[in-house]
């Protein structure tokens, strides 16, 4: 239940809709529920920039498009570049005199695969530059639009379709990346915890410079769950370790309810397993003699990458 | 030649994927005696049909996902599969 979210001032938030009904997206899909939130805190004057993925493949049939902002989808490995630009023209455009008003925020919404893999070179080469402008990446794990082929932020043991027998390497972690590179703002977000996303992007929003934050996207098709469980899936992420909430300013880490808590012993975590055993895609590992061995070894991983987040935290 | 749109941009629309609504096999129903008012199956909704200001929803494109229904907290919603619905 809603238990992750107390005092909720959901009602503070604007009716405005960057995503219009109707969307090709499967129901339930993490996309749209996310680009929702960053419609509330952005508003309507933003440019997108999007890379080959679900989110794409949801806008619709031309004439029409469910996004209600300009949006560019560009080739998979451009999107940092092709954002950079926008937002240098902007900044030429409103010294010059040929715009005036306030410049509108430049943001990218790209999947794990644009993010991880494909598109890493501009998005990395854009933070180093400083450039102004969010990098939205929306995590689901996988290369879903493709037909769900295992990337770099699939984690260990997950079955995708390039991994038919659970996947043998752990997933990088780009978001600590961004952290090392000391941009100007980084942060990790949760759909289960929409009212810390959408303070996230209103900071991002109000910080000049490289921007990234990384929505952790459970998608029903790709892990095998209900479309009903978008959010309880995301819940337990959190809940259980498996996904970490922080940001980071300049470098300075701050980690956030309820990561803190659990992070420090305060909270018990909920089992790792009630997470798993709720998608298909780790289902070998429940019917598995190596059960008890595998969810052992992913709860050191989590207690390990804790441990490290909570000592970086002191730097 | 002439039939070509002058402009080949995209408009925002609803309905761009066409009429989403025909995909559901069970339809949320709200008792509005039971809501709260919490705004959380509003914030969640992936297609925002959920209306803000009297959870009034758009059947014409809500999917029938089953997320509002199953987040409720205050268990005012309940899907009810559309062959017997009316
Ligand atoms: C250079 C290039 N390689 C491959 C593709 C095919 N392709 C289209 S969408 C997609 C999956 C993208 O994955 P991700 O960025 O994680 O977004 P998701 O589909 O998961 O939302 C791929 C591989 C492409 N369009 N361009
Ligand atoms: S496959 Fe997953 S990410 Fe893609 S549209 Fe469907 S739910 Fe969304
Ligand atoms: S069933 Fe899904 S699409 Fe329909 S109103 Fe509920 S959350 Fe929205
Ligand atoms: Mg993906």
């Amino acid at each position: 239940m809603s238990d992750t979210i107390k005092n909720v001032k959901l009602a503070d938030m604007p009716a405005y809709e960057l995503v219009k009904a109707g969307t090709g997206g499967c129901a339930g899909c993490p996309s749209p529920m996310g680009l929702r939130i960053v419609g509330k805190a952005l508003g309507p004057n933003s440019i997108m920039v999007m890379t080959p993925s679900c989110a794409v493949a949801s806008i619709g049939v031309m004439p029409k498009s469910c996004y209600d902002v300009p949006v560019l989808n560009v080739c998979f490995a451009s999107a940092g570049a092709s954002a950079a630009g926008i937002s240098m023209s902007l900044d030429a455009q409103l010294k010059n005199g040929a715009l005036s008003g306030e410049k509108p925020t430049v943001f990218t919404w790209v999947g794990d695969g644009g993010t991880y893999d494909i598109g890493f070179q501009g998005i990395s080469a854009a933070a180093e530059r400083n450039d102004d402008f969010i990098h939205f990446c929306y995590n689901n794990e996988a290369y879903s639009n493709t037909g769900v082929q295992r990337s770099g932020a699939t984690p260990k043991y997950a079955v995708t379709t390039t991994t038919p027998a659970g996947k043998e390497s752990q997933k990088k972690n780009v978001p600590l990346l961004m952290l090392e590179q000391r941009i100007a703002y980084v942060a990790t977000a949760s759909l289960a915890y929409p009212l810390d996303f959408y303070r996230k992007v209103q900071k991002a929003k109000s910080i000049q410079g490289f921007k990234y934050i990384e929505l952790h996207a459970p998608c029903g098709p790709g892990w095998k769950f209900a479309s009903s469980d978008t959010v309880e899936l995301a819940r337990l992420a959190v809940k259980s370790g498996a996904w970490l909430l922080w940001e980071g300013e300049h470098g300075k880490l701050t980690l956030n309810a309820p990561t803190k808590q659990l992070a420090e012993g305060k909270m018990p975590c909920a089992e790792l397993e009630e997470y798993l055993k709720l998608q298909g895609r780790f289902a070998h590992i429940m019917k598995s003699t190596e059960k008890a061995a595998a969810i052992e070894a992913m709860k050191s991983e989590i207690r390990r990458e804790m441990d490290f987040m909570l000592g970086r935290e002191k730097l | 030649m002439n039939n070509l749109p002058i402009n080949p941009l995209s408009c925002a629309t609803e309905g761009a994927g066409g009429p989403t609504g025909t995909w559901r096999s069970h339809r949320p129903v709200i008792d509005p005696a039971k809501c709260t008012g919490c705004l959380l199956c509003w914030i969640w909704c992936p297609e925002g049909v959920i209306a803000k200001e009297d959870r009034s929803i758009n059947y014409d494109y809500c999917k029938g996902c089953g997320l509002c229904a199953k987040e409720c907290p205050a268990h005012a919603i309940t899907m009810i599969k559309e062959a017997d619905h009316e």
